[in-house]
């Protein structure tokens, strides 16, 4: 195993030394390494959705086309809901990737601390990542249930008279965005632990010779190194919170009416109901709105770390 | 007194942990081992007869042993993608990460693309059948590979970024670039992130149900979670059968990672970066 | 070094492996004479036991072929896959698929064997034809029996409270009355399974046929609108008013379809908006559902007039692309034969009549079966809308949910409705559209 002995980070190079850095660069970090990935995401990925977004412009049947234009987009902008649907994406993406970070952190410094039982909470808490998103709808529908759910039985006991939280138009959405975070918060904590391991002992040492605390050790090592771990848990579930629909479909099916309905959930709909063309369609309207939150967010997140 | 405070931080662990991740677990293998018309009611009862037996043979024995042929396609898929994943995903994130540029900026936009845009599936068809990869294993496992590349690629170039250039410029010292830079020094130091890939890109192959529906259809070909609709249908389902058939579907993974646990944390400390 | 290099060698290894040891789904080619057909069902416990009596039949009668059934999810994730694997080239030699405006989409003329004036018609019901029909030519052969979409109700609640079924909306709601007072929950809804929501709707037009007898036809034609025809809106209006009296379940916005139906069985709800097509499965565990459960159609204005809806059977249908079109027309041939249905009978209990000359009910048919034979015999019945039209819009059932929970009024889901249908014939290129 290499064992380096690495200097202090340093942040991009600076400008005069990039002439000698581009030669040098070629040699040390040739193309050839994409190729293998890009041919397999240029084959079967890319060139299947330039096909279909050919088809956002056509009433498909999948066994016929006809051009229509723009008629798609006009149509899935005049979709009933739609609004609901804006809005619904935004706070679940909101809510969800934002308990994410912050209990992943959390749980990600826990599982790393001398915890006698952290072998066993780690798998306790990565446990619901493996289970498929089917059953995780049905127990949370049986643990949520009006009547006889556990979430309610064991409000009654402290006084409370709890909602029928997913039958109610009220608490739907919310209901479906925390057994979201139940059900990733594993994947953010593994991601976590990584960060948090991935951080050289040395700098701990260092705040332990000036005799920093707990607080100081996560408020000045853990948290600003772990950086590369938070970019990719805000990121990544911050995307899959304005594209998901799985969870929503399994517990709500965006209802009661249309009253947890995300974009992506309309979108779907449209694709069950055979519509191929607009909700391919709708899927190029939610893939600009999606690149028009994240691009800048990715910019942002980025610059942070290029800051590091 | 410290002692005290940690067994204290212990207990609370413990039982949040308890209240929050095992109830609906237990609720899964209570339901699981309920006869069929209890377990209609979908409640938290104490089971009124143990079909426990029972049930376990019915599921492993519905549609001629299918769960079983079912396990192998899994595993099957599941370890080759993710080896491809892995290795395809750092490389690239590698050349992405340290060579800014304009192909640089283009291939992060797709990147991006990749986990924004939802994979159309029709299309896709047409193209395996193409070049005649539809419905056999080995497309399955390129398609697998190709959807979940852009989490794998995203994941590790966040990481490369926190490995300093001097590493580099002192191997290229030494002589060592390229495709050996990257295996010979970048590569074991991606450890801890490298194993949270294979940790998460292996649940999300192994709990992948759409894709094997569509791209490698019939009894034969059946990945696990496909095996879920045998008990499951718009209009009845046998929630005891599928509550047991979830139950089998997800212990092996999971005492997989228990049973793994500590060599996988081993495996991330030691890749850790000596400051 | 050594590590990277093993991976990559174990990964290409497993690779090539996989690459030889899997093969194609392909069927061999016979060596010894016989043929076997590859059959699509979907996975409802209905469907799947149906489908096992059909081809052990078949097969014990015809030792040369061969049926391999092969299984589907059901609703609209099955339509997809249906329609995926059809325009791919890749659908089985038979397959089993709703009638109707279902069948309607999936372009029947390009993708499906014309059966038109074939023998293997010889025994199906000239009524069932038009269901399977589009432009004049045939494509399928009735599988299965037809059912009912009305209302199931629990008798012993009738008897013990000194009920009748009902022929007009007043009694029903006056019944209501009596069993809500009794203790006992009116009707019972379950709206997380969305589909159940659109019974007081789609089970309504029986009622419409008798009110506005063109009403199809000119809905078909851009003509005619739920939300400006009193009779067709009169469905939502019922969704709202038993809602707005208080007669349904508690929790019944997130009931799924199979606590609903125990419920009803175990006497806990009365009435249940529903397809008498849930109930045969239910046989095997709760007996008591064989005998305690009848079936009425949804009452409208005139007790004279008092009928039932009508769900045609689905089909059994044969792709352009199969091989082995004689093999397959054998089978269609045989199910569409009453020893068919007198195969089927052993195994499952019907849940309504069937299609085919000369295949009768059971003496032991559960009981809505046998009430809605009692429609039949009448001439009560109609059939649904969707078997007499192709337009059909993809929200009902969340539209009939929003009604039904009191979200929105019946005359503004009425009006959302036939934006959908608009939506939707549009998008399917209907003529006057």
């Amino acid at each position: 195993m290499t064992k380096q002995h690495a200097g202090p980070r340093t942040g991009p190079a600076p400008a005069h030394e990039k002439h000698v850095r581009a030669s040098k660069q070629r040699a040390a970090y040739p193309y050839t390494l994409y190729l293998p990935a890009a041919v397999v995401y240029l084959v079967i990925f890319l060139v299947p959705t330039v096909m279909a977004f050919y088809f956002a412009l056509t009433r498909w049947t999948l066994f016929d086309s006809t051009f229509v234009g723009l008629q798609n987009f006009r149509d899935f902008f005049a979709e009933q809901n739609l609004r609901i649907g804006f809005a619904n994406t935004l706070f679940y993406a909101v809510v969800t990737s934002g308990l994410k970070v912050v209990l992943g952190l959390l749980l990600g410094v826990l599982l790393t601390s001398r915890l006698r039982l952290r072998g066993f909470l780690r798998s306790v808490v990565f446990f619901p990542v493996l289970v498929s998103t089917v059953a995780v709808g049905f127990t949370f529908s049986a643990l949520l249930r009006p009547d006889t759910g556990l979430v309610n039985r064991a409000l009654a006991l402290v006084g409370i008279d709890g909602p029928d939280w997913l039958g109610d138009a009220g608490t739907a959405l919310l209901s479906v965005a925390l057994v979201d975070v139940w059900k990733g918060v594993g994947i953010a904590t593994v991601i976590y632990i990584a960060g948090i391991l991935s951080i050289p002992r040395d700098y701990y040492q260092a705040v332990a010779v000036d005799g920093g605390g707990a607080w100081h050790r996560f408020r000045h090592v853990t948290l600003p190194l772990s950086w590369p771990a938070t970019y990719s848990v805000i990121l990544l579930s911050f995307i899959g919170g304005l594209r998901s629909f799985d969870l929503i479909w399994t517990m709500t099916r965006g209802g009661p009416g249309f009253t947890s309905d995300t974009i992506a959930s309309i979108i779907y709909k449209q694709y069950q109901a055979g519509f191929f063309g607009l909700s391919t369609a709708g899927n190029v309207i939610l893939f600009v709105v999606v690149t028009a939150i994240v691009v800048p967010l990715n910019y942002f997140l980025g610059k942070r770390q290029a800051a590091l | 007194m410290r002692a005290l405070k940690r067994f204290g931080a212990d207990g609370i662990a413990l039982l949040l942990a308890t209240a929050i991740f095992l109830v609906p677990f237990s609720f899964m293998l209570l339901t699981a081992v309920k006869d069929r018309v209890q377990s209609a009611d979908l409640d938290f009862a104490w089971p009124t007869s143990w079909p426990v037996v029972q049930n376990f043979v019915e599921v492993i024995e519905a549609r001629d042993y299918v769960l079983l042929r079912a396990y192998v396609n899994s595993t099957i898929l599941t370890v080759v993608s993710v080896a491809l994943l892995v290795i395809f995903g750092a490389m690239a994130a590698f050349v992405l990460q340290r060579r800014a540029g304009k192909i640089g900026k283009m291939a992060d936009f797709l990147v991006l693309s990749g986990l924004i845009i939802p994979p159309a599936i029709v299309p896709t068809i047409w193209l395996l059948q193409g070049l005649g990869l539809f419905k056999t294993l080995p497309g399955l496992i390129l398609v697998e590979v190709a959807f979940n590349l852009s989490y794998a690629v995203l994941l590790f170039r966040a990481f490369i970024a926190a490995i300093p250039r001097e590493l580099d410029e002192a191997a290229m010292i030494d002589g060592c670039s390229g495709l050996r830079l990257f295996f010979r020094v970048i590569f074991p130091l991606l450890r801890p992130v490298t194993i949270t890939v294979i940790l998460t890109s292996s649940v999300a192959v192994f709990n992948d149900f759409v894709n094997p529906l569509y791209f490698l259809p019939g009894d034969e070909n059946a990945t696990v979670q496909v095996t879920l609709y045998n008990f499951q249908s718009q209009y009845n389902t046998q929630w005891n059968l599928l509550f047991m058939d979830i139950v089998l579907i997800t212990i092996p993974p999971l005492l997989l990672f228990v049973f793994f646990n500590r060599k996988i944390v081993a495996g991330m400390t030691a890749g850790a970066i000596k400051g | 070094m050594k590590t990277s290099h093993r991976v990559l060698g174990a990964a290409v290894a497993v690779l090539a492996m996989t690459a030889l040891t899997s093969c194609g789904s392909g069927s061999e080619p016979a060596t010894d004479g016989t043929v076997t057909l590859a059959f699509l069902v979907d996975n409802s416990q209905a469907t799947v036991d149906t489908a096992k009596a059909l081809t052990d039949a078949f097969m014990q009668a015809n030792p040369t072929i061969k049926i391999e059934t092969e299984t589907r999810p059901g609703g609209s994730e099955g339509d997809n896959i249906i329609k995926t694997r059809l325009s791919t080239g890749d659908m089985s030699d038979v397959f089993w698929y709703n009638s109707g405006s279902l069948l309607q989409a999936l372009n029947p003329a390009q993708t499906l064997v014309d059966l038109t004036g074939d023998p293997v018609l010889q025994h199906v019901q000239k009524d069932f034809l038009p269901v399977v029909t589009q432009a004049g030519k045939v494509y399928g052969v009735p599988s299965g029996t037809a059912m009912g979409g009305g209302i199931l109700y629990n008798r012993k609640v009738y008897d013990k409270l000194g009920l009748k079924a009902p022929t007009t909306w007043a009694e029903f709601m006056a019944n209501n009355d009596k069993i809500k007072a009794a203790g006992i929950t009116p009707v019972i809804s379950t709206f997380k399974d969305t589909w159940t929501s659109q019974l007081f709707v789609l089970g309504d037009f029986y009622n419409v046929q008798a009110a506005v007898p063109s009403f199809a036809q000119d809905y078909t034609a851009n003509k005619a609108k739920f939300a400006a025809t009193p009779a067709a809106k009169a469905g939502f209006d019922h969704l709202a008013e038993v809602h707005a009296k208080g007669h349904l379940n508690e929790g019944f916005g997130s009931a799924i379809a199979d606590q609903g139906m125990k419920m009803l069985v175990e006497g806990k709800g009365a009435h249940y908006p529903m397809l008498s097509a849930q109930l045969p499965p239910l046989v095997a565990t709760m007996p008591q559902a064989a005998t305690d459960v009848g079936f009425f159609g949804i009452p409208g204005t005139d007790p004279a007039k008092h009928g039932a809806t009508l769900w045609e059977p689905a089909g059994l249908y044969i792709p352009k692309t199969t091989e082995k079109l004689e093999a397959a027309k054998k089978f269609l041939a045989f199910v569409a034969s009453p020893a068919a249905a007198e195969a089927v009978n052993k195994v499952v209990q019907p849940a309504g009549p069937y299609r085919i000359e000369g295949a009768k009910l059971p003496d032991n048919a559960i009981q809505v079966a046998k009430d809605l034979q009692a429609y039949v015999d009448k001439g009560a019945t109609a059939p649904a809308l969707e078997f007499v039209s192709p337009v059909k819009g993809p929200s009902l059932e969340q539209i009939t949910v929003a009604v039904g929970s009191g979200l929105t009024p019946p005359a503004e889901g009425a009006a959302q409705y036939d934006k959908d249908v608009e939506k939707q014939a549009k998008q399917l290129g209907l003529a006057g559209w």
